[in-house]
């Protein structure tokens, strides 16, 4: 079953997986992934200790193209349910600041389906992140290539 | 002409301003007005080469001939995840 418009949004609030999951679990799928990206202590590219994360995005092009990229991964690896959402605003510290989730008949199209959109949501979606490290300061992080 | 800028993340801080109307000659391009914002701000000159421009919601290169009301928006490399 094609969903017509498939969860893709931005959120200022905490990110709710199992909403997700609901929304997109129908009785044709055997399997469930999710992959959540958390705020991480270390940096790659500061030694100072993060305290926290902001986000900010471009809403009239980060939404379409999230959208964009589940209709992709639906063309790509089959019937599926898929959904993603970012954060915006300040994540602290542990929380999680995207979520991917898929579901689908068998595990393995479930895996890389959600490897590939997790890929090119990074690479593609208009956000941009912010470390806080601890002493105050703060720095703009790019995405490497994966 | 005017059009509305939107500038994100470092650009947005450079610049000063996340959302602001520019005048703009007739027929001006993406290019152009980046060239006219970086003589008021001169540290955005650098970060030229890692910059795209998008012109009403879709990624336009910097030949794009800009209309009265368009919205052009400046974006830095993303850091989603």
């Amino acid at each position: 079953m094609a969903q017509a418009r498939p969860p893709a949004g931005l959120s200022a609030q905490p990110l709710d997986v199992q909403a997700l999951v609901r929304a997109v679990k129908t009785e044709q799928h055997g399997a469930v992934v999710t992959f959540l990206g958390t705020t991480r202590e270390t940096s790659p590219d500061d030694p100072r200790p993060v305290a926290a994360l902001e986000y900010e995005a471009y809403e009239a092009m980060a939404v379409p193209e999230m959208e964009a990229i589940a209709r992709e991964t639906r063309e790509r690896f089959g019937p599926l349910g898929i959904a993603m959402q970012h954060r915006t605003g300040r994540v602290e510290l542990g929380e999680p600041s995207v979520v991917v989730v898929v579901a689908a008949p068998h595990r393995g199209a479930a895996f890389d389906a959600c490897r590939y959109a997790i890929d090119a949501l990074k690479s593609r979606v208009a956000v941009w992140k912010r470390e806080v490290y601890r002493d105050g300061d703060a720095a703009w992080i790019a995405n490497t290539p994966s | 002409m005017t059009v509305r800028v939107l500038a994100f993340a470092r650009l947005r801080e450079l610049l000063g301003f996340g959302e602001r109307l520019v005048g703009v000659p007739e027929g001006t391009t993406a290019e152009a007005l980046w060239s006219q914002l970086a003589s008021e701000a001169p540290q955005l000159a650098p970060l030229r080469t890692s910059t795209r421009f998008a012109r009403n919601g879709a990624l336009a290169d910097g030949t794009t001939a800009l209309q009265e009301g368009d919205e052009i928006a400046l974006l830095p490399p993303v850091g989603g995840g």
